[in-house]
């Protein structure tokens, strides 16, 4: 997990299984075991490649989220952002707008949202990243809500739908561009010095703008690649409904970090892989899918993930500071923990 | 420097009470009926429980944090209250209130224990805990509703009845606010409030015990918040368990306009009651000059980012002067 001292760390079996991806493992095979026994007809490939179908859509957000919680921020107008790109790409395609360029508005109106919440952080560095995302997650909705009001709009091509629904074989197209996305950001983050330098923020801010990183074109890119991703979502999400409303998307913040934080990244920044993240959209999506076969409402899922959440939280936060106990008198480690601009993150 | 700081303090009072008459003038301008008896009496019933609530949030925002969970324990606490008061009509009202706000000050308790032992991120676990909340809501009730005909006259005298003309939320919001204003004022644990969110190593270091101050202050938060949803539900005299979804975001709203600052440690109740009631203008009286309410959220977040950008243009404006006058 220490990403800044493991380069020259030594490879061993211990440090290997010793991973908090493998405890994800071991809870993703839990949930396939469960679910098997709640139905008979669970285990076969098909249903394997088909099921991501029902949850992959807000997985691309994961992927940018991840980035956004190890800088140590927070974005929490994710949700908004589908929805109001969403509702937009509609009505310009039932206002004459040909498809295809619908599309790309939906892509435009997105990142547009995303550079938005950028310029405003690193404009306005006082202010932490919850509270300018709080306030656009209302704005882009109310707009959504005043575009739409309590209607509807769609009505899709057939071709667009197959986004959503369609197969290459039998790998659903869903699935072939979320992991075409994954691995890009896995690249992105793991081997780049882009990556390198959302670490180095997340870790020390200062120091990091201090050793020349230009740390305000970094949260720019990322809330940028968050806004993308948040269309491409709301692009397989419209395929797959047909049509969309203004509270569309509602609540996809919190599944997203949850997500996130599940996977083991800290929220105190600087800490966490992509891998785990990946592991845990899978963990969370069988979970759903599990607790749909036994008729779980809707209501009890907030109700569990809001518990994963917590709990992965707890763990998290309890095991780095039995790494650190002991080494650094407290008020100081708490200090270190915080964010070295003063703002709590 | 003090001197510039408190002015430009009370600037921002006498400004938020500047556009509250200017707005108010524009709303009488376009519909005659806005500045009545009645319909002030309406609109400050309405702003009561979010005057209620945004006292709890100041409290939050001071120590750093923030608390989306608010809503979701109105609902909760509104619910079983109500639930309680179908079950068993002769319940006294007072036990109603006490039932909602032991119910909220659970929440507030669990949520506080996360932040202040476990160093959670507030907004991490009131996110988390909006959701439990709100999944326990329906959990209860079985995703029926407690209509007007279940509760008793009593209950719901809790939020119709009024003392000598004046309506009782308008009574508990004033009581609440008064009390709170001599609590952050006055008393020790007020002031750590504040020192715990202007410098939490300062604050352990000078030997405030900062994890119970902020213990403190989500327990206050859900206390508040439960007291909040059994008014809530015997105004409306219905309990659903979507009541007062993102009612947070109001509350959230309106203490950021009543300029309590969101990095903490600063902030006024003089301007947190103005805050409150311009947003409760803001929130109730757009249907009466023919503003479609899907409006409304808009005009909330375009409310918050105005008025926190306004908090960090005019800090940089006195730091500037400060400087200046160093300078000289």
């Amino acid at each position: 997990m220490e990403r800044s001292i493991r380069v020259d760390r030594l490879w061993s079996w211990r440090s290997f299984f010793f991973q908090w991806e493998w405890l994800l493992v071991v809870i993703f095979i839990a949930v396939n075991i469960v679910n098997s026994t709640l139905s008979s007809y669970y285990f076969n490939v098909d249903q394997f490649l088909s099921t991501p179908m029902t949850f992959l859509d807000k997985a691309f957000l994961v992927l940018p989220m991840t980035m956004v919680i190890i800088l140590g921020n927070i974005d929490i107008s994710v949700g908004s952002t589908v929805a109001l790109s969403a509702v937009i790409m509609a009505v310009a395609y039932n206002a004459g707008l040909p498809m295809v360029l619908a599309v790309l508005l939906c892509l435009l109106v997105a990142t547009a949202c995303g550079w938005i919440n950028g310029m405003l952080m690193t404009r306005f560095k006082e202010l932490s990243s919850v509270i300018v995302t709080l306030a656009t997650m209302i704005i882009y909705r109310g707009i959504a809500y005043v575009i739409l009001q309590d209607q509807a709009a769609g009505k899709f091509p057939t071709w667009y739908s197959a986004l959503g629904w369609g197969a290459v074989g039998k790998v659903p197209i869903i699935l072939i561009a979320f992991a075409v996305c994954a691995v890009i950001f896995w690249i992105l983050l793991h081997k780049t010095s882009f990556g390198r330098k959302i670490y180095g923020m997340g870790s020390n801010l200062t120091a990091s703008r201090y050793s020349g990183v230009k740390t305000d074109s970094i949260i720019l890119i990322v809330s940028v690649l968050t806004g993308l991703m948040a269309g491409v979502t709301a692009l397989f999400l419209t395929s797959r409904m047909g049509s969309t409303r203004p509270n569309v998307a509602q609540g996809y913040e919190l599944d997203v970090i949850a997500m996130v934080v599940l996977g083991g990244v800290s929220t105190s920044g600087g800490k966490g892989r992509l891998a785990g993240p990946l592991l845990s959209i899978f963990i969370i999506g069988f979970l759903y899918y599990g607790l749909g076969l036994v008729n779980i409402q809707a209501q009890t899922l907030l109700i569990i993930v809001g518990l994963l959440l917590i709990i992965s939280v707890l763990v998290l936060n309890v095991r780095f500071r039995e790494r650190f106990q002991g080494s650094v008198p407290s008020a100081a480690r708490e200090a270190a923990e915080r964010r070295p601009d003063g703002k709590t993150p | 420097m003090r001197r510039s700081a408190s002015f430009s303090e009370s600037f921002r009072e006498v400004g938020l009470l500047v556009f509250i008459v200017i707005i108010c003038a524009i709303f009488q301008l376009r519909n005659h009926n806005f500045l009545t008896l009645t319909n002030i009496r309406d609109l400050l019933t309405n702003t009561a429980i979010l005057s209620i609530l945004s006292v709890g949030m100041m409290m939050v925002i001071l120590t750093r944090g923030i608390d989306l969970s608010v809503g979701a324990t109105i609902a909760l606490a509104g619910m079983i209250s109500a639930l309680t008061v179908n079950a068993f009509r002769s319940i006294s009202p007072i036990v109603s209130i006490l039932e909602g706000m032991a119910v909220g000050t659970v929440a507030g308790v669990l949520i506080g224990v996360l932040i202040a032992r476990f160093n959670v991120l507030p907004i991490i676990a009131t996110l988390g805990f909006m959701n439990i909340i709100r999944g326990l809501t329906y959990v209860v009730s079985k995703g029926a509703w407690v209509s007007a005909y279940q509760m008793s006259d009593g209950f719901k005298h809790i939020a119709t009845g009024n003392i000598l003309g004046v309506s009782n939320p308008i009574i508990i919001a004033v009581v609440i606010n008064a009390a709170f204003f001599y609590f952050i004022n006055h008393m020790k644990t007020g002031r750590q409030i504040y020192a715990v969110g202007s410098n939490p190593e300062a604050a352990d270091i000078s030997g405030i015990p900062r994890r119970r101050i902020i213990l403190l202050v989500y327990t206050v938060m859900g206390a508040l918040a439960g007291l909040g949803g059994v008014i809530w539900v015997a105004k409306f005299a219905s309990a659903q368990s979507d009541t007062a979804t993102g009612f947070e975001l109001s509350v959230i709203a309106a203490t950021v306009l009543g300029g309590v600052s969101i990095a903490g440690g600063s902030g006024k109740v003089s301007g947190l009651i103005l805050g409150t009631i311009l947003l409760g203008i803001l929130n109730n009286a757009l249907p009466l000059i023919n503003v479609s309410p899907f409006w409304q959220q808009a005009i909330q977040g375009i409310v918050i980012l105005a008025a926190v950008l306004t908090n960090v243009l005019v800090k940089r404006n006195n730091q500037r002067f400060a400087l200046r006058r160093r300078a000289i």
